[in-house]
Parts: C-alpha cells; structure tokens; sequence
C-alpha cells in the first residue's frame, strides 16, 4: 500500500530537480536524477576544503593516468620505427591488431601479457586494428598517425573516444574501409559529420550510440555523403517516429516557428524565441 | 535551433538559478510549531504572556538565524544584489571573454581565494551581448601567426573541456561542437595570399589543406566553382559549436570558483591622476582607478566599488568604458587623445531553410565576396551572412535587421555560389554588435600605458568568441604573473596603436 504513494512522491521529487537543472542547460541529453552517493559528496564538498581536495585530486588522477596510458611511444619509435610503436600501444593499452599480409592477430592475453615478435615486423605495416573497450584517446591516435595502411578500425566500446577523435579520423582518409564506432557514448552527430572525409569507407557501423538524437536521419545523410559505404546498427526509422511526445512537440514547435516568421521579421534572436 | 530557442527560458533562470553564491548556508526554520494552545474559546481579556513570548522568540530566532554569517542579512534595509565594497580585480563585462578571464584568475591563483574577483555585467538576460548573437565559428584560417596560436590554444581547451570546466555533480559541458571545417574560397586575385598564409598556417601547426577548383568539385559536388582559383580547407579543430554552452559553463565553473557575479552596470570611475615628465619634456598625466561605480539595474542608485585592477571586457561598448576612464580626453596630438579604437558595428545573420542544400559535408564556406554560410541542425537549415562595406555601415542604435540587405547583397552571390540555394527561404534573421576595432580589426590585449590599472581583453570584430579560452588564460598571466607566459601576445598590446602600425589580417578577397 505504502510504496505506491511513495514512489509517486519521490518521482515527484525527482521530476522537480530536474526541471530546475533544466533551466540552467540547454543540452538535449536526458538528466539523470541526482544520486544519493553524490548529493552526498556534493554536500561534504560544499562544507569541507578537504573533502574538496580530495575529489579535484582524484579527478587530475584519473586524467593523469588517461594521459600516461596515451602518451606518444617517442622512444620505441626511434629505436624501431613507427610500425612496432604503434604496435606496443596497441598492445598496452589490451587492444588487438593485424600485420598487413599477415593472418594472424596480436592480442594480449587475459592478464595483459603479450608475445614480442611483433618486434620483428619493422617494415610491415599495420592493416586492422582492434581497439575496442580500451582507453584509446584523441592523444593516443598519436601513435597511429603514420599508419598508412591501416583498413579497419574497430572503437566498439570506447568510453574516450569522442567528437574530437572522429574528427582526427581523416588521417586515414585514403585507405580506411571499415569502422567500428558502435557503444561509443560519447559520439554526436557533431563528430560523425567529419566522417565524409573518409571517402574510401565501405562499412560504418553505428548500433548503440546514446548521445545520437536521431539515428535514422542521421544514416540517411551520411549515406548521401558516402554513396559506396554501408551503414549497420541503424534503422532508417530509428529517431523519426513518434515513440515519445517528443517528436510532435518540436513539430508543432517548427510550425509555431514559421508562423512567427510570416507575420513578424523578428528583429532579433530574443523576440524570436517566446 | 532548438539551443537559440531556448536563449529566453536560459536568459530568464540566470535570475533565479545562478545568483546564488557558491557557497550558500542552508537556513533551517528551526520555528516548528509550538505546543502551546489557549484553551479559551472566546478571545483572550489579557495578554496572554507565554504566547506573546512565543512569538517574540520566533521573532528572534528567525532574525539571529538570517544574521548567521554567509547570509545576505544586513542591519540597514539594503538594495539586494550590491556589489562588494570592495574587490582586487573588477571585470567589466560578463560577455564569453570576462567570463573566461574570471575563470583563468581563480584557475592560476596560488592559494585559496588568493584574488577576490568580481565580474559586473549590466544585462542579465544578454540581451545584446555579441557572445550570444555570433555564429559561433572557430577556424585557424588566420594570417596572423598570433590568431592561430589564439585559435588553436582555444581548440585544445574546448577539446578537454571537461577537465577544465566541469563542476562536481553536474552535467558535463557539452558545447555541441560540429567538426566540419572552414572552407575559404579564393578568386585569381586572392591566390597567392592564400598559398602564404596556408604556408603560415601549417608552420602555427594548423591542418589544413589546399585544394584546387577541381578538387574542391570533387569533394563538394554541390559548389559552383566558377571564379574560384584555390580554396583552402580546414581538416581539424575548426567548426561551431553552441556560444550559449561555452558562456555557461565559464560562468558556471569560475561562480563555483568562488568569483563573484553582480549585475549593474559601469557608469564611472574615480581615479587618481599625477603627471610625469617624458624624454621630450612633455608632462603625462598618468591615472590608476581607484573606485569603479557600479549602477544597480532599473535604479538610480549605485555602490563605488574600490578596486586594485579592472578588466575592460565590455566587447562592443569597451571603447565607451575606456572614455568613462578619460582615455582619449586629453590635449591633441598627444598619445592622450588616442581613444580605445573599438566600436560597436551591426552585422546581421540570416537563417535560411532550403531542403535541397548541402548535406552533412557542408562547412564553414567564405567565398572570396565576402559571403559566409554554414549548415545548422540537420533540417536543411543554414545560417548566413556578410559584413557590409565601410561607407555601408548600418547604424547601431538599435538591433533592427535590414531585409533589403540579404536580398541585395548576399543572395546573388550565395546563389551563384551554390546553386541549390536559388530556391531557399527566410525563416528568420537576428543581428548581433561585432566589437569592432576600427584600427586593425585584431584583439587588443593589455595594460593600457596611461591607465596604468585598467586591462583590456576586447576588439576582437567577429572572432572573439573561438579565441576567449586562450584570451582569459593570457590576460590572467599578465595580471598574476606579469607577463605572457604560454603565447606571446604583445603584438597585440597597446603599442602598435599608439605608434599607428596595425597589425592587419591579411584577408582574401
Ligand atoms: C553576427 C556576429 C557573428 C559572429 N561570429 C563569430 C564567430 O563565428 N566566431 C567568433 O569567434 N566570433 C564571432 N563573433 C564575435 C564574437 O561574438 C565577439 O567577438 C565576442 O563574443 C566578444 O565577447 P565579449 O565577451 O568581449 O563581448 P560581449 O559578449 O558583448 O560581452 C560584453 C558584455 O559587457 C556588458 N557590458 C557592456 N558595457 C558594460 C558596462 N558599462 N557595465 C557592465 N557591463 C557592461 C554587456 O552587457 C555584455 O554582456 C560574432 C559576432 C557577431 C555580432
């Protein structure tokens, strides 16, 4: 009897917090609804320097390591060359690759221990690339900017690899067939509208992507730009229809908007928006 | 659309969310309802002594509760919202640009609350704040080496965003960047400029590449290249992305820092003035602010507040507030009457929806007439405009938009450009105040030689906005540390004005 009542309550709660976080955002991502762990850090740091400290501290720790584990392999590539530093990357950082006229693949095993022979590979140069679930950042295509070969890449997963990434993808543009960007939360459109560039892609795959507002649309463009490219883990429909209120709020709100337009030359942004 | 859409309702919670200090004591009425009851049904014939000390004692717990330290409480009935009576450094403008000079001071001060900073902005709704009427662009298509090295300090900043400007538990700033290059189209005329400052351009460590008419066909199918003879294309970190977001989480992130925001509006100053002798013999008259008087908004009332330092940030009015300063006011042909070159100059920007325009390739394009386009949202929408010539000039009382102007001026050349745009319509126009600098068209940035504590970040004309991260971090070097420490930016100081050498972007038309 009792729960009913209180979860109505608290879903009251909820939706009123996030409101008042609306007003101050624009963003179109959903609001998550506070959790107890961080209001209560949140209060301890409000009341605490030390608490503070501590969580800043903690915060430059993790970009810190991020850092390390992105760094630029200067010195395994001068003493071998560009192919095995960005091998020994890939390997470091649990991702997996293959040698170009190569059959077999270089992984690291469960424990992240690996076998060195790539060492022997000077001159070959690497064609596919899984980094999936790793750590791989926007510094850490550092390590990959020579690769010239390289045919297949694979970000399934890739809780760092952003817009930004993407956006340095066109270092690959003459050779790059295959990507894999699906379970990349933090993918936008912003980013993917760089990957016109890549004119030699032939697989795309999207599936999974949270920070994507409207899938469907977004494959029909990109197949626009990329006519020979095949475009997996997206429905045209996805994001289109009405599944939500959403949809027909920004219709009305479009047809609200060109009706101001025929009656008023709004003479700036501010009249335009009541 | 949608983020323009919300520039009201976001306008409106500055009010009521973000005035808050950032760190508020939570005021518990501790005043619950008493036990006390009168048990008499008809009034009371005496004054019941116990339930006249109740109340007194609600009374007084309620005031010693509001006169806890950290409230506004304040013994005289006081105006709220009052500026401090006293700060070291006064920012003047809360546009992307003080913001971001308030949030690199706290980032580089050596202790906690080391430097007290106070950022006064008149129009809490920003109203007419060039940040919030831009484009939004950001390229490193410059031909100043200074610029790039401003453009691309600030890509890198957007491009860690959220390790500089993130606060504990809350969202994180997402500036909606949209990586799709600028595209600068060059005529015959304007070819061999392009080559040199792309050689510049690559040598800052900018990427960008040259592309010929026909590769620029291949590439854009949908451009029309005729008169075209190069066009250069910008491959990473440029873009637009959503100024709202970038103000915003400024604000955010230096407010949670501790700097302090109030809303009046700088009406004057009071400063000292003594003269010194120069080389030549002539006597100069040096100034330092000592109080700046800050108007509360719709009153007439307003609080000197006294300071060690001020920011002139105000980007389109700065050269208003440096003559509130006396800086231009003194004997001709003197370096006295040189006022601040900046003014305000009206630039509008149309949005077009043409279903049939360019599709997600579409980037930043600046055809060589002087005519600039991008794509926004992906409903076939674009926004677009053009700075008008110099004998042109629209006048800047108000942010009318001329219609004429789009339909003269920039539709021929969009619809030669790109023939797609021949069918289009106008859904709706804003126009927006460039802080102009007449003399050069650059930022100006630093000490001002004969107001020898006021600090200018401002005259940015139209690329104020990509530059303000690396700008703040510059101006908070010179103020904290003396000098620039990561760019150095002194062509960009008073200097050159003074002794009438600009320092010109050397553009492609
Ligand atoms: C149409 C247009 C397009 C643009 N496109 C781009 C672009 O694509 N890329 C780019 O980088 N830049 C662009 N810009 C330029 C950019 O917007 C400006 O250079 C930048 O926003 C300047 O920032 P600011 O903080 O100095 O000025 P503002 O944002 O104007 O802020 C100044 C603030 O100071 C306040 N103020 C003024 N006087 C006083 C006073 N006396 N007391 C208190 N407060 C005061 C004002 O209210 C204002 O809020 C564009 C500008 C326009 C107009």
């Amino acid at each position: 009897m009792a729960l009913p009542t209180l979860m109505r309550s608290r879903g009251c709660v909820w939706t009123c917090l996030t409101v008042a976080r609306r007003n101050l955002n624009s963003a179109p991502t959903p609001v998550a609804p506070p959790k107890l762990n961080s209001k209560l850090l949140l209060f301890l740091c409000q009341r605490f320097h030390d608490v503070e400290q501590l969580v800043s501290w903690s915060s430059w720790l993790k970009t810190w390591v991020l850092r390390r584990k992105n760094m630029y392999y200067g010195y395994t590539q001068k003493q071998y060359g560009d192919n095995v530093a960005a091998a020994f990357y890939i390997l470091s950082m649990k991702g997996g690759f293959r040698f170009a006229g190569q059959s077999e693949w270089f992984r690291p095993n469960a424990r992240g221990k690996f076998n060195w022979d790539f060492i022997n590979f000077r001159d070959v140069p690497i064609e596919e690339v899984d980094m999936s679930s790793t750590l791989i950042n926007y510094a850490g295509l550092d390590n990959f900017v020579s690769q010239r070969e390289l045919r297949s890449l694979s970000l399934r997963g890739c809780p760092e690899v952003d817009d930004w990434f993407l956006s340095r993808l066109h270092i690959f543009q003459d050779t790059l067939e295959e990507l894999n960007v699906s379970h990349c939360s933090r993918v936008t459109v912003g980013g993917l509208a760089s990957l016109h560039r890549l004119r030699k892609l032939r697989r795309l795959d999207l599936s999974s992507l949270p920070r994507l507002q409207k899938p469907g649309l977004v494959r029909i463009l990109l197949e626009e730009q990329l006519p020979h490219c095949h475009i997996s883990g997206v429905e045209y429909s996805q994001g289109l229809e009405t599944e939500t209120g959403t949809e027909t709020e920004t219709g009305t709100e479009i047809g609200q908007l060109t009706k101001e337009y025929t009656h008023t030359h709004g003479p700036h942004r501010q009249t335009l928006t009541q | 659309m949608t983020t323009w859409r919300l520039l009201a309702r976001t306008g409106s919670a500055i009010n009521t969310g973000m005035c808050l200090p950032s760190r508020t004591i939570i005021q518990n009425d501790y005043c619950s309802s008493s036990g006390f009851r009168s048990f008499s049904t008809g009034k009371a014939m005496r004054t019941d002594f116990f339930k006249d000390l109740d109340s007194q004692l609600k009374a007084f717990r309620k005031k010693a509760s509001s006169a806890m330290p950290g409230s506004d409480w304040h013994p005289l009935d006081l105006t709220v919202g009052l500026p401090p009576e006293r700060t070291d450094i006064l920012i003047v403008g809360g546009g992307v640009v003080g913001w971001s000079i308030a949030y690199w001071l706290k980032k580089k001060e050596k202790v906690r609350d080391g430097v007290r900073v106070l950022v006064v902005e008149k129009d809490p709704t920003y109203s007419q704040a060039s940040t919030v009427l831009s484009a939004g662009g950001i390229r490193q298509q410059f031909s100043l080496p200074e610029n790039i090295h401003l453009s691309l300090a600030s890509a890198e900043f957007m491009r860690n965003i959220n390790e500089h400007l993130s606060v504990l538990n809350d969202d994180p700033v997402d500036l909606q960047f949209n990586h799709s290059g600028y595209l600068f189209l060059a005529s015959e005329n304007g070819a061999a400029i392009m080559e040199e400052n792309y050689s510049t351009q690559r040598y800052a460590g900018a990427k960008v590449t040259l592309l010929s008419p026909t590769q620029l066909k291949e590439k854009f199918p949908w451009i029309n290249t005729d008169g075209v003879a190069l066009a250069s294309y910008g491959l990473e970190n440029e873009g637009w992305f959503d100024p709202w977001m970038l103000l915003n989480a400024f604000r955010r992130k230096a407010m949670s820092m501790g700097v302090f925001q109030c809303f009046g509006e700088v009406t004057g100053f009071r400063y000292k003035t003594h003269s010194m002798p120069t080389e030549d013999g002539d006597l100069v008259e040096l100034k330092r602010i000592r109080y700046v008087n800050v108007r509360m908004p719709n009153s007439l009332q307003y609080q000197p507040v006294e300071c060690a330092i001020v920011v002139n940030a105000a980007g389109a009015s700065s050269g208003k507030v440096a003559e509130l300063a006396g800086i231009g006011s003194g004997p001709k042909h003197t370096i006295a009457a040189i006022p601040v070159p900046v003014e305000p100059r009206k630039r509008y920007i149309y949005v077009l929806h043409s279903p049939d325009g360019p599709g997600l390739d579409s980037p930043f394009l600046i055809d060589y007439s002087g005519v600039y386009f991008r794509r926004e949202g992906l409903g076939g929408n674009y926004i677009t405009g053009m700075s008008p010539e110099e004998e042109e000039e629209p006048e800047t009382n108000d942010l009318e938009v001329d219609h004429e102007f789009f339909q003269e001026k920039i539709w021929p050349h969009l619809a030669s450009r790109v023939p797609a745009f021949e069918s289009l319509k106008v859904t709706s126009a804003w126009a927006g105040y460039y802080d102009y600098n007449t003399f050069d068209q650059n930022g100006i940035l630093g000490l001002h030689p004969l107001v020898n504590n006021m600090y200018f970040a401002t005259g940015f004309s139209g690329h104020g906005l990509q530059q303000s991260p690396a700008v703040g971090r510059a101006l908070a070097e010179l103020i904290l540390d003396g000098d620039f420490m990561t760019l150095n930016l002194s062509a960009l100081g008073f200097q050159r004005i003074f002794s009438k050498q600009p320092t010109l972007e050397r553009n492609i038309v």
